[in-house]
Order: structure tokens, then C-alpha cells, then sequence
């Protein structure tokens, strides 16, 4: 049973380089964290006392201000981050996509990015192997993958990436925003491939700025802000108090049909 | 006529119920457990610190045409061009001084691999850390693992040396004549070097966590290191013996002379590896001295990761 339950945590992250003094009293705006001042170090309140159950199935998305948390709060759920206060339980294989850049070496050849993240998501050689021709397929870059990471684009990197996690059969899918940078036949592609995943017994939480893709990915969503969780329930409604509009209502019916939504929002409580 | 507006109502998500099903654990980050468990799961993921460890030394030598080949010739360099200086100096034979020298010198790059870069160690694999979910025992067992991967390549330069002296080195000689300690030439004691060469890497092990969970923290802590280790390459008798010590204040009490390379750690280290590989004079209490800094040393790592582990991704 796959599941990640995460009791009153926070993460505080110690700024040791940061001069106290001058931080003191400083408290941003909209931008970033609290930033605690009574340690000695500094301390950034990257998330502040989130409580929150996923079970098997949950297709969430992370929406908020950059540096509202939403990263972080992937990283929490990906168990890199312990919580500093609270605790977490993480139920399942889990398969980050982050940052695009970092974590694949840009010297080697994608055939060997793909062994290490492979590798480092549990996988063993022999079963990487077998896969590899499938994630050639499925990437579409063929031959490229004997050229070194240094000469792909940003959308081949991401291929590259969800080619890995997807072959695997993750049960908990983390993606950070950056995966927007492929085209959308891919996209279109990689969508069929992510939700199957999940009704494979899965999970998936994603985190982007582009409510496009949140409708292909998500039914459920979590909003981040200073650190905290300002609303979650279904995608749309967390989206209209987000964005203080429902985004569904200038989709044309085709697309409402497919992604299953009505035109006009309506909620337990009634219309909004 | 408008069709009729069907009014779906938003399914019930399973996210943030206000219930609970377990009571929540508490906070269990700072356990003996989950230590045990990162070092643990770490050992067991001999493919992943395998393969990153052999990354890292095609990596160094990615498009040289002589590719890691580069490791062992700049070791022969160093080793004959320091043998046959320093034999010179210190009035030794070559054909003792640079087998010495040479063994002296390939441990010597061992530890102070596993010290510098151990270090280094999360600070080097930050990207890693904050982006893949693996325990840190994996990073870790990357540079020991790569170390040991350069030891090995060094190696080559001991057996060439070797062959060439394995006429002397096979009888009994003295290091320095003539009143040098008499040392008893290579015999089937030389096997002894790999139980020694394996307890050198598993104090490898704890260096590079305890050290590399300190320097995360304590930044400083690396340049302090790295000033230290050239002061201990002269400190310990690797270019010279401590047969010549004793031969340089002849008929005064032995006791501070013999103290200024027993007092010192690194020097039990390379004497457990060096005395069989050339044929030396073995003693057990060298082997006393490793085992006990490998089980301090060993107790301050657990130490390290019960308390500091889950804090390596916030510092790095």
C-alpha cells in the first residue's frame, strides 16, 4: 500500500553564511520563507507545520508563488528532506524528477545517465539494461543517447528523465515544474504513460505554474504560500481560490469532456 | 434551448483529511535504527557506489589518450625519481630504499585520499543529495571505493618494482647499513598485506563519513585537513625509516625517538601494509593500534550519523 503521511512538519533550513544582523527584522514580502531571527544562525522557514495524508491513486498538484515551498515540499515528500519539526512516513518506491540540470552528469552519454539514475532509484543493472531500448523508444532520441548530456537541449534532458521514472514503475511520482519544456506531442504521450502509472497503483505530485498541464496531470491540488498550505481539495477549486477565477470556465467542452470537468464550477457547498 | 448544465459534484479528495488512520510517530530522525538502516541499505547498493566509483576515475581521465593508465605512471614518476633521491640522502641501498619507498608511498596516497576527499565527500555530491533519495553511506562508499580503485592501479608500480628487485628483497637485508634493523625478506607473510589492506579501506569507511559529516557543517574544516596531511607526510616515516632516527643519535636513550613515529597514527597504517608487501619486520602492535582507532573510529561515525544524518541535506 502505497502512502506518504506527514504530521505537523516544518523545515527549517539554517543559513550559515548569512550575517544575522543584517537579516534581523528582515521579513519578506510575498517572496520566500519566514525567515526566523531569534538563533544564532539564521533560519528559513521553508515549510511550517504541514499536515497531510496520500494514499494510492492521488494525483496532486503543487500550485503557489516561487518560493512559496512547493519544491521543498517535494523534497520532503521524496524523504530527502527529514522534517526539522514533526514527522514524516513515507509508504513506496519514490521516483523525483527535480531540477533538470542537477543530478545527471553532463559528460557522460545518456545510455549511462540513465544506468545511474536507474541505479539510484533501485534498480540493478541487468533490469536497466533491458529497459534501455524501451526508454530509447519512448524518449525518441535514438542515437543521441551515445552523445554526451552536454549536447541535449532542456526538453531532451526532460525526455530523458521521464523516459527513467517511467520505465521503472514508481509508485510515488515527484515532479518539479521544468518538465513543461517539451513539445506537446510528447507531452501528449507522457501524459497516457503518467496516468496509467498511477492507476497502476501510484501516486504522483507535481509542482508547475502552467495550469495546462495540471489539468492533463492532476485531479487534486495543494495550495503552497510563505511556507504553508493556504488550501487543498479538488484541482479546480484549489486553482479559482488561487487564482481568484475558475480556470476551467475558457476551455472549450472537448477538452472539459476529456479532462472530465463540467463548464461551470460547482462545489459541495454549491456554485462558486 | 440551452442544454442542461450538469452539475458534477467535486469528488472527495484524499488529501489533508482532517483524520488520520495511524497516530502520528514521533519524530524519528536521530536513531540508532535509521542509522543502522542508511549504512546498512548503503552496503547493500554495491552496484550504484560501484559504478559511481568507477565513473569517477573514467570521468578524470575522459578523452586522454592514456586514460587512467595516467595514475599509475605519475606514481612511478614520484616513487623513482623520490627513491633514488632519497636513497642518496640517507646513504641506503636503491634496491631496499625504493621498494620502501614506493609501498610507503602508495598507502600513504590511500589515506590521504580517503582524508582529503572524504572531506569532500557531501559536500562534492550535493547535487545528488538534494535531488535522489539514497542513503548517504552510498556517497560515502563512492570515494572509498574510488580510492581503493586507485590504490589498485598504484599497485602495478609496487609489483614492477618488485620484479625488479626480487632478487635482494627475497634475502634478508638491512635498510640502512650498517646498523639498520635486520629485516627478514620476502616470505609467504607477505599474504598478511591483504587482510591489512582491508582493514585500512574499513577505516576508509568511518573517515569519510565522520570527516565528511563534520566538513558539511564546518567548512573549515577541509583547508584545516589539507594544511595537516603535508605537515603528517613529513611527520611519518614514508621518505625516511625510522632505522635512520635511531642511527642519528647513536647510544642516547631511544625513548623519544621511538616515540616520534609511535605516537603517531598514520604510521601503525602504513606499517600493517608495508611490512609484509617488502618483507619487513612485522609487529603486532600495529595491528593493535589499527584495530583499536578502527573501532573509536567506527563508534564516532555511528555517532555522527545517529545524530547528523538527516541534517547532511539541510547543510550541504
Amino acid at each position: 500500500m502505497v502512502s506518504i503521511d506527514v504530521w505537523n512538519a516544518s523545515v527549517d533550513f539554517p543559513i550559515f553564511d548569512a550575517k544575522t544582523r543584517s537579516l534581523k527584522k528582515a521579513v519578506l514580502g510575498k517572496v520566500g520563507g519566514k525567515i526566523g531571527t531569534e538563533q544564532r544562525v539564521p533560519i528559513i522557514e521553508a515549510l511550517h507545520d504541514i499536515t497531510l495524508s496520500l494514499k494510492e491513486g492521488d494525483r496532486v498538484g503543487l500550485v503557489g508563488h516561487n518560493g512559496a515551498g512547493k519544491s521543498t515540499l517535494l523534497r520532503l515528500l521524496a524523504g530527502i528532506y527529514e522534517p526539522t519539526r514533526g514527522a514524516s512516513r513515507i509508504v513506496g518506491k519514490v521516483a523525483p524528477v527535480f531540477d533538470l540540470g542537477v543530478g545527471m552528469d553532463p559528460e557522460i552519454s545518456g545510455i549511462e545517465n540513465i544506468m545511474i539514475r536507474g541505479l539510484f532509484l533501485g534498480m540493478s543493472r541487468k533490469q536497466m539494461e533491458k529497459r534501455v531500448d524501451e526508454i530509447a523508444q519512448f524518449t525518441e532520441l535514438g542515437d543521441y543517447l551515445q552523445m554526451p548530456l552536454r549536447t541535449y537541449s532542456t526538453g531532451m534532458r526532460v525526455r530523458l528523465a521521464l523516459g527513467v521514472v517511467t520505465s521503472i514503475d514508481p509508485e510515488i511520482l515527484l515532479l518539479d515544474e521544468g518538465i513543461g519544456a517539451v513539445d506537446a506531442a510528447f507531452l501528449a504521450k507522457a501524459r497516457t504513460r503518467l496516468v496509467d502509472l498511477v492507476k497502476r497503483s501510484g501516486m504522483l505530485v507535481f509542482a508547475s505554474h502552467q495550469d495546462d498541464l495540471l489539468f492533463e496531470l492532476c485531479d487534486s491540488a495543494i495550495w503552497m504560500d510563505e511556507g504553508q498550505m493556504k488550501a487543498n481539495g479538488s484541482l479546480r477549486s484549489v486553482l479559482t481560490q488561487y487564482k481568484g477565477k475558475d480556470p476551467f470556465s475558457h476551455l472549450d467542452k472537448e477538452t472539459l469532456e476529456r479532462l472530465g470537468e463540467a463548464p461551470v464550477l460547482t462545489t459541495k457547498s454549491g456554485e462558486v | 434551448m440551452s442544454p442542461p448544465v450538469p452539475s458534477i459534484l467535486v469528488p472527495a479528495t484524499s488529501t489533508a483529511e482532517p483524520e488520520q488512520q495511524a497516530p502520528p510517530p514521533s519524530s524519528s530522525s536521530r536513531t540508532w535504527a535509521k542509522a543502522w538502516a542508511d549504512i546498512k541499505s548503503g552496503f547493500r547498493q554495491t552496484e550504484l557506489w560501484g559504478h559511481l566509483g568507477w565513473q569517477d576515475i573514467k570521468q578524470r581521465y575522459r578523452r586522454s589518450v592514456l586514460g587512467p593508465i595516467w595514475i599509475t605512471l605519475s606514481m612511478a614518476v614520484t616513487a623513482v625519481g623520490l627513491g633514488l633521491l632519497y636513497s642518496q640522502l640517507l646513504g641506503s641501498a636503491i634496491s631496499y630504499f625504493l621498494p620502501y619507498l614506493t609501498v610507503g608511498f602508495i598507502v600513504w596516497q590511500f589515506i590521504l585520499g580517503c582524508l582529503t576527499e572524504g572531506t569532500d565527500t557531501f559536500i562534492s555530491n550535493e547535487g545528488l543529495i538534494k535531488h535522489l533519495p539514497a542513503p548517504l553511506t552510498v556517497y560515502a562508499l563512492r570515494t572509498v571505493w574510488r580510492q581503493t580503485l586507485l590504490f589498485a592501479h598504484n599497485m602495478l608500480v609496487y609489483l614492477v618494482v618488485l620484479a625488479v628487485f626480487w632478487g635482494p628483497l627475497t634475502e634478508p637485508y638491512r635498510l640502512t647499513e650498517p646498523d639498520g634493523a635486520l629485516q627478514p625478506g620476502i616470505s609467504w607473510s607477505v599474504l598478511l598485506a591483504i587482510p591489512a589492506f582491508f582493514l585500512i579501506a574499513v577505516n576508509g569507511g568511518w573517515v569519510v563519513i565522520l570527516f565528511g559529516i563534520i566538513s558539511t557543517r564546518y567548512r573549515d574544516i577541509p583547508p584545516v585537513i589539507n594544511s595537516l596531511t603535508q605537515l603528517l607526510f613529513f611527520m611519518t616515516p614514508i621518505v625516511w625509516s625510522t632505522d635512520i632516527l635511531l642511527a642519528r643519535f647513536p647510544g642516547e636513550d631511544l625513548g623519544w625517538k621511538s616515540l616520534v613515529a609511535e605516537l603517531n597514527p598514520l604510521y601503525h597504517y602504513i606499517q600493517i601494509l608495508r611490512a609484509p608487501l617488502i618483507g619487513n619486520v612485522q609487529s603486532w602492535h600495529n595491528w593493535v593500534v589499527v584495530v583499536g582507532f578502527t573501532v573509536v573510529g567506527w563508534a564516532l561515525a555511528l555517532i555522527a550519523m545517529r545524530n547528523y544524518r538527516a541534517r547532511v541535506s539541510y547543510w550541504v
